[in-house]
């Protein structure tokens, strides 16, 4: 395995990332102000569809985006009615959310464009283009550092560069700002923030519409840089992997990035080489495919360190009868 | 309460009869969807050519899970349609748990050939053969002498295409290298455009400049990435040269629709029993239109036209998939 080919494969690594790092974050915001959320993944297919089918409408990708997110919005503001306001169960609105997507995307689709559940092929400024990053061709030649800068570094989408500043970002925001800490507070005892006067509804919902912000962009990004269009179910369970990300990072900005650029890595190894051949053994494709699930459960299992969940998470929040 | 049965069952022959003098084929598509662009989208155009042309009507149902299946079948023929048409290896099951009770029904599998059963029509594509002739023009049109194999679910179907592309490459260039990659294991592999995108950027850094997809509704992904990367992709199933004209070198044509049409058109009437579609038959093909005659030159046209003649002559032999579950030429 050369130098090129490792680079390739990190390549593959931060596209294969970038959905589960996105949906990752959005379920961190959720999760950590107590609201479980496991309708990422048809918040993502929703975005996925919406982005696709105005993009293709306008010719822009960015109002695409706006759209992606307003409609993972929509779904958002759903899931926190159920949830939030009527306080329901929340696992069980998170998975009406998931086939409310699944099944809409498809029906809206096949009204609007009659292409059997597709949007209409994207082209030109309808897609977000790779960005070169300046001097990426200049540097090329310089050894070992020039491949990786314009190969690795350079020539993703500007919603890549988006994905990553929103891990610093939410390391700071939750961590370094009043927000932050009322948002943590309101995960683990909404009953002393609610004491100190701040409202737990409102950083509720405040939470789940940042969730649905992230899962939009999310969204966009598979249909409109990554692919050329919507396809009913693109989204193949990426909010699932994601979930199980967002454990095995123990509800953490800076462990979930760690966490999805692993499965992002295994994926795009899984890809690359189909059976890995060690000699004496080979290593089917499916054991890399199952290796992300696999992780999660020794992690929940307790035999590399605790996952913890946020303590007041799944419980609705009862002021008083 | 004797003469209330008589009357009710009575009621019931009327019914039945009625049905049976009216009855609709019915059309049972795979996990891919009607409109993937390929398998299924070739069956609903059969079926389409058929109501246009009579102004019949069929019924239609598009699985979305393994469960379902079973289900459909019964539901179909409760119902009286006659022909019921199934898609896809994964009927062959139910198929042989559904059919021995409704005797009078009469099934049409296609892709499957090997279950048992009076009314039963199997029909059976030589998938291998159409593939060794996209694989001779992938082989023919490549630069780098490396060309690329993207499948959609690993089953042994699907290695049959491979293994037939592969060999097809190769009697062209006997150096060439294949490199054959299926999406996963899942009957999500079918639709997963993204995960076909990554498979071709990394057949594409392997040097593969011609990558032939047979994976379903993941190929869009497939076909789209070689023309963003400027390579050349084959379809397949359906004539999808039209997706990106001119950066579709072909596609491998499984007349799927002839053979629902053909169905539809004998109505109850149809012959049962296991029908072989091959290239005499004209049951597989390469496809050429407007979209890629720029890419087929005269010579690889005459090299493959050369090669499809030898097969219906049966001076060359492709070897199967099935034949003893594995490729002379290619190790998944």
């Amino acid at each position: 395995m050369d130098y090129m080919t490792i680079l390739q494969i990190l390549d593959s690594t931060v596209r294969l990332a970038v959905p589960l790092l996105l949906a990752c974050l959005a379920g961190l915001y959720s999760e950590r102000a107590g609201i479980f959320d496991i309708g990422l993944e048809g918040k993502m297919l929703a975005a996925a569809f919406f982005s696709g089918a105005v993009a293709a409408v306008s010719g822009s990708a960015w109002l695409g985006l706006l759209a992606g997110m307003g409609a993972s919005l929509v779904l958002s503001a759903l899931h926190g009615l159920a949830s939030i306001t009527f306080r329901g169960n929340q696992l069980i609105s998170g998975v009406a959310v998931n086939f409310l997507a699944a099944g809409m995307t498809v029906v809206v689709a096949q009204d609007w464009f009659k292409q059997g559940g597709r949007t209409p092929s994207l082209s030109g400024a309808a897609r977000f283009e790779p960005i070169t990053l300046p001097g990426a061709e200049a540097l090329r030649d310089v050894p070992i550092l020039g491949p990786l800068y314009a190969e690795l570094i350079s020539g993703h989408t500007s919603l890549v560069y988006i994905a990553f500043a929103c891990v610093p970002l939410t390391w700071w925001a939750l961590y370094r700002t009043r927000f932050g800490l009322r948002l943590r507070a309101v995960g683990e005892n909404p009953a002393a923030v609610d004491t100190a006067g701040v409202s737990v509804v409102g950083l509720r919902y405040a939470a789940v519409a940042i969730c649905g912000v992230l899962c939009g962009i999310a969204g966009a990004y598979l249909a409109t840089a990554l692919q050329a269009g919507f396809v009913k179910d693109m989204t193949a369970g990426r909010g699932y992997i994601a979930l199980a990300a967002l454990i095995f990072a123990k509800w953490r900005p800076w462990y979930a990035l760690l966490a999805t650029l692993l499965f992002g890595l295994l994926q795009a190894i899984a890809l690359r080489y189909q059976n890995i051949d060690l000699g004496a053994i080979t290593i089917p494709v499916q054991v890399m495919d199952a290796l992300p699930y696999i992780l999660t459960v020794v992690i929940l299992a307790g035999f590399v360190g605790k996952a913890i969940p946020p303590r007041a998470g799944g419980e609705p929040y009862v002021k008083e009868r | 309460m004797t003469l209330m049965t008589k009357f009710l069952g009575a009621a019931a022959a009327v019914a039945l009869s009625a049905g049976a003098a009216l009855a609709e084929p019915a059309l049972i598509f795979d996990l891919g969807g009607k409109f993937d662009k390929s398998f299924n989208e070739a069956a609903f155009n059969g079926a389409s050519r058929w109501a246009d042309e009579t102004g019949g009507t069929f019924r239609e149902i598009e699985l979305q899970s393994e469960a379902q299946r079973e289900q459909a079948l019964r539901r179909f023929a409760e119902a009286g349609a006659n022909p019921i048409i199934t898609m896809g290896f994964a009927m062959a099951d139910p198929l042989s748990a559904v059919a021995p009770d409704y005797p009078n029904t009469k099934f049409v599998v296609v892709d499957v050939t090997w279950i048992s059963g009076d009314n039963i029509r199997q029909i059976g594509f030589a998938e291998h053969e159409g593939s060794y002739l996209v694989g001779m023009l992938a082989a023919m049109a490549s630069k780098s002498g490396t060309v690329g194999f993207v499948g959609g679910m690993d089953v042994p179907l699907i290695r049959h295409f491979g293994c037939g592309y592969a060999q097809g490459a190769m009697a062209v260039n006997p150096d060439v290298k294949v490199v054959a990659n299926m999406t996963g294991t899942t009957p999500s592999a079918w639709n997963d455009p993204v995960k076909g995108s990554e498979l071709a950027k990394a057949q594409i850094s392997q040097g593969a400049d011609v990558i032939y997809a047979a994976a379903g509704g993941t190929g869009v992904g497939v076909l789209q990435t070689a023309a963003d990367e400027g390579i050349l992709s084959i379809g397949v199933d359906s004539n999808q040269n039209h997706l990106h004209p001119g950066k579709v070198l072909t596609s491998m044509l499984k007349r799927v629709d002839v053979a629902v049409y053909e169905a539809m058109k004998a109505g109850d009437a149809v012959e049962t029993g296991v029908v072989n579609m091959g290239l005499a038959e004209d049951g597989v093909g390469y496809a050429l239109d407007d979209n890629n005659a720029a890419l087929i030159s005269d010579e690889m046209k005459a090299k493959v036209d050369a090669a499809r003649q030898d097969i219906i002559d049966g001076k060359l032999k492709v070897a199967s998939y099935y034949e003893n579950d594995s490729c002379p030429v290619l190790k998944f």
